[in-house]
């Protein structure tokens, strides 16, 4: 029974154009990178007011971001958003140009090569900031 | 057709600001993740020393504006791609207008009214301007 289901799947989806393919996955990844971020602007944005309360207490607040597990979910952050500008502007030339959408399929491995040289570029530099207190 | 309207204008605010957004974001990164020291190097001293200037100001109120409405318009289309209920639907788009209206409004305000040097905090907590004259 679940042999069956599993093949007769396998043979509908093998027969789209769109679905498994690097379309979709671009799709995904911008959707949950995008609502990632969304949330983080959230929080961000009500860490930044209180700055509006005294130095001590956004010194304070600013504080919980200096962390480890925090500096490892700035690097995911920071993925996220790389991820999001690059195959947005993927997105911007799949609507705006002639040739974006017979060329939508390569653009897609130049966002994530552009990604892997960008977070090479990032990582390292971080990664030391949050495991070695920064310049404090 | 009014509503058709609406959605494409909607679809070119995306395009038009995420490309600015590019650039504001990775500047807005640069300044403050890559500087030396990153994360560890931010604090009072060091953001409210940036917004005592009107360039960082205005470079930050348009960066917290588009960011919120891109963010915003996104949440819109997911809520709508995934909710059909339509209470349910009415209340995440409502929740999302009113937190949306509240953090553009605060961080506005604190952008702009943000005093660099509070009279009753410690000196060294401060940008260095303060106690220079």
């Amino acid at each position: 029974m679940v042999d069956t289901v599993t093949r007769t799947s396998r043979t509908v989806i093998a027969g789209t154009l769109y679905r498994g393919h690097e379309g979709m996955w671009s799709w995904v990844l911008h959707r949950i990178t995008g609502i990632a971020i969304y949330f983080f602007l959230l929080v961000h944005v009500l860490d930044t007011a209180t700055l509006r309360i005294s130095p001590e207490v956004y010194n304070g607040v600013l504080g919980a971001y200096k962390t480890p597990i925090m500096g490892i979910g700035e690097a995911g952050l920071v993925g996220a958003i790389v991820f999001h500008a690059l195959n947005g502007l993927r997105i911007i030339l799949v609507d705006a140009t002639k040739w974006g959408t017979r060329y939508q399929r390569q653009m897609f491995y130049v966002v994530l090569g552009l990604w892997t040289l960008l977070m090479i570029g990032f990582l390292p530099r971080h990664l030391i900031n949050v495991f070695t207190g920064g310049a404090e | 057709m009014r509503r058709l309207k609406l959605e494409r204008l909607g679809w070119i605010f995306m395009r038009v600001s995420g490309f600015f957004l590019i650039a504001l974001i990775f500047t807005h990164l640069i300044v403050n993740v890559m500087q030396d020291g990153g994360v560890h190097a931010i604090d009072f001293a060091f953001v409210a020393g940036k917004l005592a200037n009107p360039l960082w100001q205005w470079f930050d109120v348009t960066l917290l504006w588009l960011a919120l409405i891109h963010g915003t318009n996104g949440m819109r289309v997911v809520i709508e791609d995934y909710v059909y209920r339509i209470n349910l639907k009415r209340f995440l788009l409502g929740g999302l207008a009113v937190s949306t209206a509240v953090l553009i409004v605060l961080g506005t305000l604190v952008i702009f009214t943000l005093d660099p040097c509070p009279t009753d905090a410690a000196a060294n907590l401060l940008p260095s301007f303060c106690t220079a004259g």
